[in-house]
């Protein structure tokens, strides 16, 4: 009998403790798969955040350390300088990488650090409960937006993928999203060219990956997907913000 | 090796790279700018990496990040800086990771001045980040005893997974002195066979900061103390000046010491039994030192309000033991100063 699909080598077979259509899991696996597929898992090295994706260490089968919150490209950097030759990733949530780690991620993408970050945007914080986001939409409800974030008082979302690829010392940066097979594969496609561009020693290379977050939105996993597709994409138009590499010139 | 005649702050790198470490993460701040500039024109020479931080916040998670990978990697700063890095000092005691610290201390609080200072003991000595823990604390008295200290820092912090902290202060750092490099003794230092370098073929390395059951976490911290206590019973240290037939004793530390030294001779000259207890590492702190039966009063002297004041008051056991003089927010003590001080203390007791 031929094997048609199976677990990636990069993943950990054990259950998560994500909830159900949370899309963490699908970014985990398509990561994993990533990695393995370009023979990297053994050279691997990611940044867990504070967040939901804070135990990501133990799903995968490759190095991982627990980062402060939004420090991960600090910490990423520290190791990367003293293993240049190893594949050094950042895993981020909204909260994590566009709010109090704001600092860090324009800085280390602004020094053109050879690493990758995996920038997770549901806009809204999900560990702590449902609050705002810097990515929270214009009216959408949070813990901390009962009545929908109003921009008069909260704001605007933060493009993070448009404000990185305005630096010069990021190579690659890409918006995909998760929310259907198609999808799926070009978030997959992003995530292998975002780690060619580390492999090569390009610079600083990004993908903000828009997902759902049914339980803090109060949605059903379908409703979800639905929600990133109608809301959250033409917020957050979906594709390649940068290239330099010869493909995209 | 011969003496060679060095900055405190110049001597820190020096002494550093000797010990081994190629990396340096760190962001610009009097009184120890001449630390970060010295190691960016070295560290590349040797194949290490020096990296300016956007702020000591991320200079210090830099560092529990090349620390994680299992380098020999520092930072440096002074006192408003110090206080910016805590989170991360908290995350690199909580991991366990071995990293050098060296804080060149001015008067505070707030952004305070930019003078030499002590105040900050509280904050380093008896930590500034949340939770359960100590950091190793070196307190050099000279600009040799700048470079012994931070050569065996790196070496202290590898032997036990310790955050070590080498407490000096602006008049240190900006002092001249001709200094040896000398080896340290040889200590029992495991390969680092947790680092981060990638699985290798062999199982994923994980460095965790979080723990979700509070008996887990619980379980954690009390492992962490009991390395605490071998710590404090093989790494205590202080030095005894002119204690043998003391019936006075100054306590007192770094810079502030130098000054009290000073002093302690000029009243041996005139006939009082004084001496200086000199506390080397401040945390652990050398309690023993202070259990003197002979001695009628401790003279605390510090560069800042009175904070190495309670430590002492713990080691003697009585408060009422303890007098207390320094100046404060950069300004320095003077000799005629401290004897003055203690004569009023001791009145006619030669």
């Amino acid at each position: 009998m031929s094997v048609v699909f199976e677990r990636s080598k990069g993943l950990v077979d054990v259950k998560t403790h994500y909830c159900p259509g949370c899309s963490h899991g699908i970014v985990h696996r398509i990561l994993a798969e990533s990695l393995e597929e370009m023979g990297l898992l053994d050279e691997a090295i990611c940044m867990s955040p504070v967040g939901c994706a804070v135990l990501a260490l133990d799903y995968f089968e490759f190095d991982g350390i627990q980062a402060a919150h939004g420090r991960a490209p600090a910490t990423a950097t520290g190791i990367k300088r003293v293993h240049p030759d190893k594949t050094v990733i950042t895993y981020q949530g909204d909260g994590d990488l566009a709010s109090i780690g704001m600092c860090e991620i324009i800085h280390a993408a602004a020094r053109g650090e050879k690493i990758t970050t995996i920038f997770i945007n549901n806009g809204i914080y999900g560990m702590t409960g449902g609050q705002m986001a810097p990515t929270t939409l214009p009216g959408m409800k949070a813990t901390t937006a009962q009545l929908g974030r109003d921009v008069s008082l909260n704001g605007y979302p933060i493009r993070v993928a448009e404000l990185i690829s305005t630096l010069d010392g990021a190579k690659y940066v890409e918006r995909v999203a998760v929310c259907s097979p198609a999808e799926v594969n070009k978030a997959k496609a992003a995530i292998k060219k975002a780690l060619e561009v580390q492999k090569a020693g390009l610079g600083f290379s990004f993908v903000e990956v828009l997902c759902a977050c049914p339980t803090n939105w109060g949605k059903t996993p379908v409703d979800a997907l639905d929600f990133v597709k109608n809301e959250m994409i033409p917020y957050y138009p979906l594709g390649v913000k940068k290239d330099t590499t010869k493909e995209g010139q | 090796m011969a003496k060679v005649l060095l900055k405190g702050n110049e001597a820190v790198v020096r002494a550093a790279i000797e010990a081994g470490c190629k990396y340096f993460f760190g962001y610009p701040i009097t009184p120890q700018n001449e630390i970060p500039e010295y190691f960016s024109k070295e560290l590349p020479k040797i194949g290490g990496a020096f990296v300016q931080g956007e702020s000591e916040v991320a200079s210090i998670n830099m560092l529990y990040g090349a620390a994680a990978a299992g380098a020999r990697a520092m930072t440096s700063s002074s006192s408003p800086g110090i206080a910016l890095m805590q989170e991360g000092i908290g995350y690199i005691s909580k991991a366990e990771l071995p990293a050098v610290i060296v804080n060149m201390m001015r008067g505070g609080p707030g952004l305070g001045g930019i003078q030499p200072s002590q105040s900050d003991y509280h904050m380093c000595v008896k930590g500034g980040a949340n939770g359960d823990y100590h950091n190793i604390v070196l307190a050099p008295g000279n600009v040799q005893e700048l470079v012994d200290m931070v050569q065996e820092a790196f070496d202290i912090a590898d032997q036990y997974g310790m955050l070590v902290i080498v407490l000096a202060d602006g008049l240190i750092g900006q002092m001249m002195e001709p200094v040896e490099l000398r080896k340290p003794k040889a200590r029992p230092i495991e390969p680092k066979t947790w680092a981060l370098t990638g699985p290798n073929g062999g199982k994923p390395h994980r460095i965790y900061n979080l723990k979700l059951q509070a008996p887990d976490l619980e379980q954690d911290n009390i492992d962490l103390f009991k390395k605490y206590e071998v710590i404090e019973k093989n790494e205590t240290r202080y030095e005894d000046y002119m204690m043998d037939d003391a019936e006075f004793a100054f306590a007192s530390y770094g810079t502030a010491s130098r000054v009290v030294r000073t002093a302690v001779d000029k009243l041996r000259a005139e006939g009082y039994k004084i001496g200086l207890i000199r506390p080397q590492t401040l945390w652990p702190f050398p309690y023993e030192a202070f259990k003197r039966p002979n001695i009628k009063k401790y003279l605390d002297v510090e560069l800042s309000m009175g904070q190495m004041i309670d430590d002492v008051a713990i080691a003697c056991g009585d408060k009422n033991m303890i007098e207390f003089f320094g100046h404060t927010g950069g300004v320095l003590i003077t000799v005629d100063e401290v004897c003055d001080f203690a004569k009023k203390i001791m009145g006619g007791a030669k």
